[in-house]
């Protein structure tokens, strides 16, 4: 099949982000934390993006909070769906008191608004990256609970589930081997939202303050870090603002394709 | 030539996605010519993608999901229609030509009554006022034979029953007075016992008013009932074409004649022998309500032989499966399976029980896991119940798949590769894997075509004298039956009406329920169901 102009766009894109971060310590002009200039010198072929607040390197500092960020996102992300897709499973396929259970547990936590919730608990907890992820993943989990108890309902009503519940499966064959295959496309499609919505979640925790503690970087906080100078024109904060939206964009570009392709072949019969 | 339609050279096209492949145009119907007189039926008949309801909605000159009519003409009322633009096809369908639907409770609304929805075509053409189109209506109805006409009307699609719906959309098709009607598998989806009704209702109702009919099937013993011609069509070319008498009686081509000797299987029944399955007065219910879906049934299967049940929908059948293998525990009576007495719920039984006992299903579409290959699926009974792994367990796979006639290739496929009777031979497979006594088979032939459904029966039956195998066979279709079975169950509402040897319960003196369900299967002969009718008739005014 043929790739669509938005998707090839947003493969690049993603893909120059992952490098990006994962080479992060070698391709940095400067390191974190070097003093090397003046207070938000404006870009120069010394400086690329300028200098921050304090007269450290914005590129250096960008390429750095990339990696913190995307990785804290990445794992929470990996969290939520490892967690909630098998909770999920697990509801549908049992049925009952588990699935009536694990359903009012979910509906509990997703009453209170996430953000409400983490900022509370961050507060009273060490702020560390294990207690953000962890956090993070957990509240995430519950949308991801919901997509996937109700994808897997539609399976276990398919004959082939009942087959293997007549030839004697237990409950692991028929989540892991019956379910999941069949529930894939959609949750990876979902799994590019919800990346996106923990990059976003991280950020705005940093900047209130309470996501990402200093000597570490990541985008929120150097929004947060560089906002003041927005009053006196420089650009500084915009930098990292423009990286979360363009980072954004791009895994939703992908996303968006994945999911098209996963409906067109579902399409087909029995596909 | 005053022939009300007249198709000629017909020739429709689609493009196909196949997933990974490179879109491609395929010919769904080539070169078909075919002409209808006014006040005539014509019966289009093949198995499923053969074309017919492709052909059928270019009488209207409409192409479902992006078929796209590319040659010939289609002469309604001498002009060609295909190629019309948008606003002369409007003024056209409703008018001159109207569909009835093969399901009738997906097609209409169910917010509004169905006078509303009866009468909405004639209003929106502006072909009578309000009154008259009610008025025709309940004429309808009562032509039709639906219960108090005059207030019919009034219900919402809900309230009345299947057969009752499928009658009243065709009083929606033939209330703005339509020259042609086109009827897609009108019947299919209907009980036997309710089919010959709804046959003998649309056949007197075109009588009467007159219009032509295009009559699409996969039965011929039910096409030959309503049509004066017949085309018989296969991959989308004609195969055959002539007057309704000499298709049945005289058959040209090879096509043909498999189409009217299908079911031809003859199948002796075997003598009594000790059972293997014993199920003793059982009654179930599904939990949350207080009826009773299954009451009172006793019924017992010989080993190495057939049980058919029989009945139409809701009478409780696939109840009794699912109360056998454990899904639905009766709360009361109890089943022996192979001298043991079967725990009622399927969580407590041992993995012999559930070995020995295995089901195939009506859907093999869905009774496979679309992200398994074949391998997989056969293997799995293998590798789960005699710990049969690697190449012995691949070389025993090959075993069964050249045991359901396949052969080598489709090992490595995945099912979404496979015909529909392969896909059931796959499943066949998979319960005879796991080397049972006894397998369930839920209306396993309902979902194929005749042809196909006849090679499946065959299988089932040399396996059967291979395996030593019994069967307990679900279905609705009494040819089958008579195929098959060695005993016979005719359920009720719940209940076990008539249980016997195969001879016992296909002989006379029949209770009433048995009568009428074996009187209701169309036969293919010419007047068929006139002769059902008078006789009911004659009995009825005898009583």
């Amino acid at each position: 099949m043929k790739m669509p102009i938005s998707a090839m766009i947003g493969l690049v894109l993603t893909g120059a982000f992952l490098f990006c971060a994962v080479f992060a310590q070698w391709i940095s002009p400067y390191p974190l934390d070097a003093v090397i200039g003046g207070v938000w010198e404006a870009p120069s072929e010394r400086h690329w993006l300028g200098t921050d607040t304090i007269g450290r390197d914005i590129l250096s500092r960008m390429i750095h909070g990339g990696q913190i960020t995307i990785f804290v996102a990445l794992a929470s992300s990996l969290l939520s769906f490892g967690l909630g897709s098998f909770l999920g499973f697990m509801a549908a396929v049992s049925g009952g008191w588990v699935d009536q259970g694990l359903s009012r547990l979910v509906d509990l936590m997703m009453a209170i608004p996430s953000l409400i919730v983490a900022l509370v608990v961050l507060s009273v907890l060490p702020i560390n990256l294990t207690v953000l992820i962890l956090i993070m993943g957990l509240l995430d989990s519950t949308r991801v609970f919901r997509l996937s108890r109700a994808v897997a309902m539609d399976i276990t009503v398919m004959d082939y589930v009942e087959a293997a519940k007549l030839r004697g499966e237990g409950q692991s064959w028929i989540i892991f081997r019956e379910i999941l295959p069949n529930a894939l496309s959609p949750l990876v499609a979902e799994f590019g939202l919800r990346f996106i919505f923990a990059v976003l979640f991280i950020s705005t925790l940093s900047f209130l303050g309470l996501g990402i503690q200093p000597p570490l970087a990541d985008w929120g906080g150097m929004v947060k870090e560089n906002k003041d100078g927005l009053i006196y024109g420089k650009a500084a904060a915009l930098m990292p603002a423009l990286a979360i939206a363009l980072l954004a964009i791009s895994v939703n570009l992908v996303a968006d394709w994945i999911l098209s392709r996963t409906t067109s072949l579902k399409g087909g019969r029995g596909g | 030539m005053a022939d009300l339609l007249e198709i000629r050279n017909l020739r429709i096209e689609a493009t196909s996605y196949p997933p990974g492949e490179a879109p491609r145009d395929v010919v769904l119907v080539d070169d078909v010519s075919v002409s209808v007189a006014k006040g005539k039926v014509l019966g289009l008949i093949g198995e499923s993608g053969a074309g017919k309801s492709t052909i059928g909605l270019s009488a209207m000159a409409y192409g479902r999901g992006g078929v796209r009519l590319t040659g010939g003409e289609i002469l309604l009322n001498g002009r060609n229609i295909r190629g019309m633009n948008a606003s002369g096809l409007r003024a056209l369908r409703g008018r001159e030509v109207t569909y009835v639907a093969q399901s009738a409770a997906a097609a209409f609304n169910p917010a509004k009554r169905l006078m509303e929805q009866v009468i909405e075509t004639s209003l929106i053409h502006g072909i009578m006022g309000r009154a008259e189109a009610e008025k025709r209506a309940v004429m309808l109805f009562a032509k039709l034979g639906l219960p108090n006409p005059e207030s019919f009307g009034t219900r919402y699609p809900h309230q009345v029953s299947g057969g009752q719906l499928q009658r009243a959309m065709t009083a929606m098709a033939l209330c703005p007075k339509p020259d042609l009607v086109i009827f897609d598998e009108p019947t299919t989806a209907l009980d036997v016992t309710t089919q010959i009704e709804v046959l003998a209702a649309i056949k007197d109702a075109i009588h009467d008013t007159g219009v032509a009919a295009l009559y699409i099937t996969h039965d011929l013993a039910v096409v030959a009932q309503v049509a004066d011609d017949i085309l018989v069509l296969r991959h989308g070319k004609k195969v055959e074409y002539g007057p309704v008498k000499q298709i049945i009686t005289a058959p040209h081509e090879d096509y043909t004649r498999a189409l009217v000797s299908v079911r031809s299987i003859d199948h002796v029944e075997k003598a009594e022998a000790p059972p293997i399955l014993s199920v003793q007065n059982v009654t179930a219910r599904y939990s949350g309500t207080n009826f009773d879906v299954l009451k009172n049934v006793t019924v017992d299967l010989p080993a190495g032989q057939t049980l058919a049940v029989v009945g139409e929908s809701g009478s409780g059948k696939s109840t009794l499966a699912r109360a056998i293998t454990g899904l639905l525990p009766p709360s009361q009576g109890r089943i022996t399976f192979a001298g043991r007495t079967l725990n009622a719920a399927l969580k407590d039984r041992s993995k012999d029980d559930l070995r020995e006992l295995q089901m195939i299903y009506q859907m093999a579409d869905v009774a496979m896991n679309p992200r398994q290959t074949v391998g997989t699926i056969i293997g799995r009974p293998l590798e789960f119940y005699f710990g049969m792994t690697g190449e012995a367990k691949r070389k025993r796979v090959q075993e069964l798949l050249d045991q359901i006639e396949m052969g080598k290739g489709y090992i490595d496929r995945y099912p979404a590769e496979l015909s529909g009777g392969q896909k059931q031979r796959v499943c066949i497979a998979r319960a005879l894997a796991a080397k049972p006594k006894l397998i369930i088979c839920d209306e396993v032939t309902s979902a194929l075509d005749p042809l196909v459904a006849d090679g499946i029966l065959k299988l089932l039956l040399n396996l059967q004298a291979q395996e030593h195998v019994a069967y307990l066979f679900i279905t609705h279709d009494l040819a089958t039956v008579k195929a098959i079975a060695d005993k016979i169950a005719v359920m009720y509402r719940g209940q076990v009406v008539r249980y016997g040897s195969k001879t016992d319960v296909l002989t006379p003196p029949f209770d009433d329920y048995t009568d009428l369900l074996l009187s209701s299967v169309p036969e293919m002969e010419l007047g068929w169901l006139e002769s059902v009718l008078a006789r009911r008739k004659m009995e009825s005014a005898g009583n």
